[in-house]
């Protein structure tokens, strides 16, 4: 049946197994990037050890990706996959907030 | 030794011109140039569409291309907006003229984790600048930011730093935002902007609308504090100054006819003074409209235009009207030097009405211009709007030498007789007309009660309106005007 197939290959929390690509907007190496650069990475090691992806772009070299992920504030951080698509702001210092705002599972 | 004086040195502000009809003349040549000009007001007031005419007309007329950083609006639905106005902003941004950037900020979406600024929003104005090599900007409404983002304390450092790169960079900047209950703006955003300042405001009043802009401040330019009516319709704002030459127009020497010799007779045998106001009073059927026609038919009968603006009746109602007691109101029409413009007092709202005989004036360019009656103006109003608005008109018209002709229809010891008192002191010429009934024979009286720098006749004199037109009989020894007017003749001695 297709809605018992449905409902097995999606088991509650699969989707954290999936790979992770992040996106992190900066803008030149200011204090705030260079903090948000280290902390994300710290966290993806942490909690999605070998599954993710980090892009790191900066707006000073190309100003025209800006606009089409609807960045204002810097540090921005995008979770492009999984969907959806989710946004955080900030250098990532406070961790319980990006572990929530990326819907990460938090490991103990 | 004489002390040196301090010089005082004033230099000149630069102006970038909006373009927008009457608002450039009353921030004396546009919006400071280089320079950051907040526009706040209401939903609804106007403020997004004055940007954006600001932005349209550097583009299109100024040379300037401009960058549009729109909070609210998709692309797509701006375009569509200014679509209506005749702005094409696909065709604009195609030319590199003008390029519109949405930026969408939605709480929902963004979480906060840390310390950050709004580098972001600095790059993509910068780039959207560069990219068309901007000289004027947009933000509308930059305070959707506060709705989007908590820290406010970062927030309001960064708007400081964005307004002073604006400034670095040399851009005219408009910036909107939303009115405040107790502040103009509702995030303060007038602390920020040290140049200019403009309020919009949008009321209704026992259903009329009515549209105002404000100079709250201009640095470095002398502006009116006055309240300027504007109007919004297919071409856009439109802005009504009160004219700054206010008592300093000419007066003229030159005369025209009143359209019935005896009445000319009775005011030096020339008539009113082109240029001049004339108020004509009366109550229900005294010829307040017949002698209206009269004057409009003598202007049109020397080759010059008149505008005729109706309040009351329609024009094809007035023409039928007027052939009945001999003038044939038809062939000026038909020759293009009569013109008709019939409007419900209501419907717009006395700035509407003033912006529209504006509008009309400056587009037609009459010689003559008639209202009858301001009468359903004054109900609609008050008399302290009317006459605030007549006093414009008034001055406006004596500056652009055109004759004016106000009829005022009054009811005998009510209190229109009193407005008809208090507008009187705005006008060059009274003229009373009355129904009287002495010997138990139905009449009307006229009775030239002012008319300034002239030698008037101070009879009463009976008016005739029959098929063969207006006369004026002999003086009447038994008027009854003398009486009842004696109040209102009062007010004008004193002037």
């Amino acid at each position: 049946m297709k809605k018992s197939s449905a409902t097995k290959r999606r088991p509650a929390k699969s989707s954290r197994s999936d790979f992770w690509r992040l996106r992190l907007y900066i803008a030149g190496q200011t204090t705030n990037s260079i903090a948000a650069i280290a902390n994300l990475k710290k966290i993806c090691e942490d909690q999605l050890q070998g599954k993710y992806r980090i892009e790191v772009i900066d707006l000073l070299k190309k100003p025209q990706l800006a606009k089409g992920d609807q960045i204002i504030a810097i540090p921005t951080l995008v979770r492009r996959l999984p969907p959806p698509v989710k946004k955080i702001i900030g250098n990532l210092s406070k961790t319980e907030s990006v572990i929530v705002g990326l819907d990460l599972q938090p490991v103990r | 030794m004489p002390r040196a004086k301090p010089k005082i040195i004033r230099p000149t502000l630069a102006k970038a011109p909006t373009g927008i009809q009457g608002l450039d003349e009353v921030a004396g040549g546009g919006l400071p140039k280089g320079r950051v000009t907040l526009v706040c007001g209401s939903a609804g007031s106007g403020k997004s569409l004055l940007a954006m005419e600001f932005l349209v007309h550097g583009a299109v007329r100024y040379g300037e291309p401009g960058v549009c950083m729109d909070f609210e609006e998709t692309e797509e639905k701006l375009a569509a907006n200014v679509a209506s106005l005749g702005f094409d902003l696909r065709e604009l941004a195609k030319r590199k003229k003008l390029l519109v950037d949405h930026v969408s900020v939605e709480r929902s979406q963004i979480a906060e984790t840390g310390e950050y600024n709004l580098d972001g929003l600095f790059i993509r104005l910068a780039h959207a600048v560069k990219a068309i090599k901007a000289k004027r900007v947009v933000l509308d409404s930059i305070e959707a930011l506060f709705s989007g983002l908590t820290d406010s304390t970062m927030l309001r450092a960064e708007l400081r730093r964005l307004f002073q790169w604006l400034e670095d960079h040399k851009l005219t900047a408009v910036v909107t935002g939303e009115a405040g209950e107790h502040t103009l703006t509702r995030h303060g955003l007038e602390e920020y902007v040290a140049d200019c300042v403009i309020a919009l405001d949008h009321r209704v009043t026992e259903q009329i609308s009515t549209r105002r802009l404000r100079i709250v401040k201009y640095r470095g330019t002398s502006h009116g504090t006055d309240e300027y009516p504007f109007l919004i319709d297919r071409e856009g704002i439109s802005v009504v100054p009160i004219t700054s030459l206010a008592l300093a127009h000419k007066a003229s020497t030159d005369r025209v006819s009143t359209g019935i010799v005896a009445l000319d007779e009775m005011m030096e045998g020339k008539g009113f003074f082109r240029g001049s106001s004339v108020l004509v009073t009366g109550t229900a059927g005294t010829g307040k409209s017949s002698l209206a026609a009269s004057f409009a038919s003598a202007t049109c009968a020397r080759g010059e235009s008149c505008l005729y603006f109706a309040f009351e009746e329609s024009p094809s109602q007035i023409l039928r009207n007027m052939r009945s007691v001999g003038i044939d109101l038809e062939r000026w029409v038909k020759k293009r030097l009569l013109h008709f413009h019939a409007m419900r007092p209501t419907s717009v709202g006395l700035e509407g009405h003033l912006a529209v005989i504006h509008q009309m004036v400056a587009q037609l360019r009459p010689s003559v211009v008639i209202i009858d009656p301001i009468t359903n103006l004054v109900s609609a109003s008050g008399i302290y709007g009317v006459k605030s608005m007549l006093m414009r008109l008034v001055d406006f018209l004596k500056v652009e030498q055109i004759t004016s002709m106000f009829t005022n229809l009054t009811f005998a010891g009510d209190p229109q007789e009193r407005t008809a008192a208090a507008v009187s002191s705005l006008m060059d010429t009274w003229i009373v007309l009355r129904d009287s009934k002495p010997n138990g024979r139905q009449r009307r009286e006229l009775h030239v009660l002012k008319s300034r720098g002239m030698a008037h006749s101070r009879e009463a004199r009976e008016l005739i309106v029959s098929s063969r037109g207006i006369e004026l009989g002999i003086e009447l020894k038994d008027h009854t005007l003398a009486t009842t007017v004696a109040g209102a003749s009062a007010v004008a001695a004193a002037e």
